[in-house]
Order: C-alpha cells, then structure tokens, then sequence
C-alpha cells in the first residue's frame, strides 16, 4: 500500500504543480497516471508545440514546461505510479480512502485530487465490427510483451511512430510482419521511416499500401484479416495477431463511476471556495472540472491547484493555525533536506 | 454589413442545425459547433484544434470551395477512423465570408 498526503490522479501540468504548492505546505503527493510519463497532454499529443499564456513565458513548447514543473518540484520527492490506470476508490472508516489502479496497486490517502485533464489516455480502436470479440485473442491495441509474437505472422495497421518503431522491432521476433497503413506516406520519425524502408527492400517487412483491415477472421482466435487496398479486390491474409497502432485518446473512464457529479464529462466542484467535488476529500482542479465561467487552460489549473491545497491542509489538520507565505519570505524547504531562500541583505558601511 | 454566416451541420445524431457563425471571430468550424453544443463537451477539439486528434472529423456536403489540406491535416485524416473522400477537420475551417451556406456533417465519434 503506498500512502501519502494527497493522492494526485493524473500528471499533467495541473497535477504536477500541485505537488509544488502542497510541498509548501509539508504535505506529501504521489501521482498516478495511465501513460507512462508525465506531462499529460503536454507531453503526449503535442510536446513540441508551443505554448502561448503561461505567465511569465513568452513562448514555451509543451514539452519544455513539463520538464521545468518536473524540476520545480523535485525537491518535494513526489511518488509516481505509471503506466496505471486508476479503477476504484473505496472511502475508509477514518475517512481516507483507497484507490486501486487496473493493475491492483492500491494507494491510500485522507485528500484525493483529480487532475485527469480528458480522462485517461486509451487506445483508438478501429471500427471494425467484431474487434472487441478478438481482444488479447490475437487483437492487441499495445505491445507488452514482444515475446508473444516469436515466430508468429504478424499484421500491424497504423501509420504513425508506434506502428513504425513495433514494426521495425517485430521483424527481428515474428515470422512475418505485415504493415496496412491508408496511405504511402507515413508520418513517423525519418529515421523509423528509412529504416521501414530497408525491411521492406530486404523483405522483412510486408508493406501494404494504400490499405485498410476491413474485418477480422478466426474462430477463438485470430486466423486472418480482410485487407482491402485500393483498386484491388478485398483479399484475405492469415496472420496470427492483429495490431491496430491508432494512437490514443482520451476518455474519462472508471473516474465516470465514483459517485461524482459529472456535467458535460467534466466533473462538478465547488469554485467559489476549494475545487471540492460533492464528496468531501475529493477536490477535482484544471481540465477535468467545471463549474460556471470554466476555461480550460494551464494557468488556471495551476490556480485551481494553488487554493485546493490550502483547503486540503484545513481538512488535514483542521486545529492547526496557518497563513499564507510567500517564497520570497519563507523560501522552498525540500523533502530532501535542501532549502532554497532569498539571499541575505547586504549591509556595508560607507567609510 | 452582417459579418455572420449561415451553415448547416448535422449532428451525431442525425439532427440538422441551422446556425449562424461569425466570421469576425478567428473561429473555426469546431469551435463553431462548441459553441452551440452541438457535440458534447469532450468529444470534439479534444486535442484544442492543432489538427492531432479528429474529434472534430466532418464531412463536408456543399461544394465550397475550402482551405487547402496541410500535412498535419492530411496526416491526421489518414490515421482516423471513418474518413470518406469528403473528410475534413472542423478546426481546420476557418469561418470566413466565403463559408456561407456551407453543409456539414459531423463524422461519428471515435
């Protein structure tokens, strides 16, 4: 059981600097996060693309700031639990609660903040009638383990660096490897696209272009699938699996379950005081809230995150008197031992 | 002079809208069909209209005459799901003069 302060669902931006600002309050974090880094959107749908209106930051690409919100909290030693999909939350008896990810990891802690932007980042699925019927029999939407297809026909659709980077890496482990992309121009890195190139010259990848998988066929489990190329009749090819490599997409998932009030796929909180949902101990801040007069934005996460720690310290220790302090006063004081303040005046006497 | 114009989108659910748009607010077709809720709030524009998902994929009915395709749109199109030869991305429609009278569809949600 990992136990913490606060219990972060999602690292995004928004997530991510909320560690910052519960720092300055002691309060530990641990994130959890269903990719398998941090940065959410930022860094998995547009990290090389600038951002506009982050105070203070003419111009930043999204990639950048997560690096520099990683740096500004490292001090306070967040935990991160990735690759994992948060599933359930079960409120204890002294009024902490346990959420459990999709791979069983449990995490307890007396305040839980939702940060998930969109929702958690879930493979795209063709649609393709009976795919959900050949799901992990010989349909996977990601590749955890290689080992599977040694020595397996291999057909991979998808045109983007994932269906490049598993082809290439196939070639070496399948008996064949068969690419469908829709065009003959591939978007991936140049490299990976050369090197597709080269397989390809040499026969270790079969490419098939401009073509689609059209149905799947097998009984149990996948025999073969339907490819349909342009100008040519609808053939079929026996393959062992089928990997659709379609990129990801964000949906709300299992967070749609835990009782919350949820108004246009975002969660309802309480803005006039503390980003509280309608369970108390559960604070919803940036994209995946809303409230009247929401906007979407970075900056107004960071917000939303900055006064839910303020309220999660009061609710952690309700007796405790506090004020407000600025870091320009009070410096940084890390969980590592480090401290960060503002350097000492200088008196000199002028002889 | 009305800077608006009027457009016809139909809906996921087969619902046609009449709507007006303004031309003289940098929007695109998107944020047009945001703006009346047209589609729920996030299953169009997830990626903010930087042509990286196509959650805001239409098809586009009416002969007018649209923006060129970009590499990034081209790229994208080619990635999703029910994309027929009149697929376009919303947000890569910009609402000008010249959109008047334009028919759209808004391609299923995937």
């Amino acid at each position: 059981m990992i136990t913490t302060d606060i219990l972060i669902i999602g690292a995004g931006p928004t997530g991510l600097f909320t560690v910052f600002e519960a720092g300055l309050l002691k309060l530990k974090c641990h994130l959890i996060d269903a990719l398998p880094q941090p940065g959410g959107q930022c860094s998995e749908i547009y990290p090389k693309k600038p951002i506009y209106d982050i105070p203070a930051y003419p111009e930043i690409l999204a990639g950048d700031l997560t690096e520099r919100l990683l740096e500004q909290i490292k001090q306070f030693k967040p935990g991160f639990t990735l690759g994992e999909r948060a599933e359930t939350i079960e409120k204890q008896e002294d009024g902490s609660f346990i959420v459990t990810t999709n791979k069983g990891t449990k995490h307890q802690a007396p305040i839980i903040a939702i940060a998930g932007g969109l929702g958690s980042f879930e493979p795209r699925k063709p649609p393709i009638p009976n795919i959900t019927n050949f799901e992990d029999k010989g349909v996977e939407y990601m590749i955890r383990e290689p080992e599977l297809y040694r020595d397996k026909d291999v057909v991979i659709a998808g045109g983007g660096d994932s269906a490049l980077d598993w082809s290439i890496f196939l070639s070496d482990i399948a008996k064949s490897v068969t690419l469908v992309h829709r065009r003959n121009e591939f978007r991936g890195a140049l490299d990976s696209v050369d090197s597709v190139q080269e397989l390809k010259n040499i026969g270790k990848i079969n490419l098939i272009t401009p073509a689609e998988v059209k149905a799947i066929i097998g009984k149990e489990h996948v025999s073969g699938v339907v490819i349909s190329k342009k100008g040519e009749e609808d053939y079929i090819l026996d393959t062992d699996h089928f990997i659709p490599l379609f990129g990801l997409a964000p949906k709300l998932g299992p967070i749609a379950n835990w009782g919350l009030e949820i108004e246009k796929n975002a969660i309802k909180v309480n803005n006039a005081l503390d980003y509280q949902t309608n369970i108390p101990g559960i604070y919803a801040i940036g994209d995946v809230n809303t409230y009247p007069g929401k906007l979407k934005l970075i900056l107004c996460g960071f917000h939303e995150a900055t006064l839910m720690c303020q309220s999660a310290f009061q609710r952690i220790f309700p007796d405790k008197k506090y004020v407000m302090k600025y870091t320009t006063v009070g410096g940084v004081d890390g969980f590592d031992g480090t401290r960060k303040e503002a350097p000492k005046a200088v008196v000199k006497k002028i002889e | 002079m009305n800077p608006d114009v009027k457009i016809k989108i139909t809906d996921r659910n087969g619902v046609l809208h009449e709507i007006e748009a303004p031309t003289d607010m940098a929007m695109n077709l998107m944020e047009v069909v945001r703006s009346y809720e047209l589609a729920p709030e996030g299953t169009i524009g997830i990626c903010g209209g930087m042509a990286m998902c196509a959650s805001c994929q239409c098809y586009v009915n009416s002969n007018h005459e649209l923006p060129e395709m970009g590499i990034d749109e081209d790229m994208m199109l080619a990635e999703a799901f029910h994309v027929e030869d009149n697929s376009r991305l919303g947000c890569q429609i910009q609402i000008t003069p010249e959109m008047d009278g334009l028919e759209v569809e808004l391609a299923p949600e995937s």
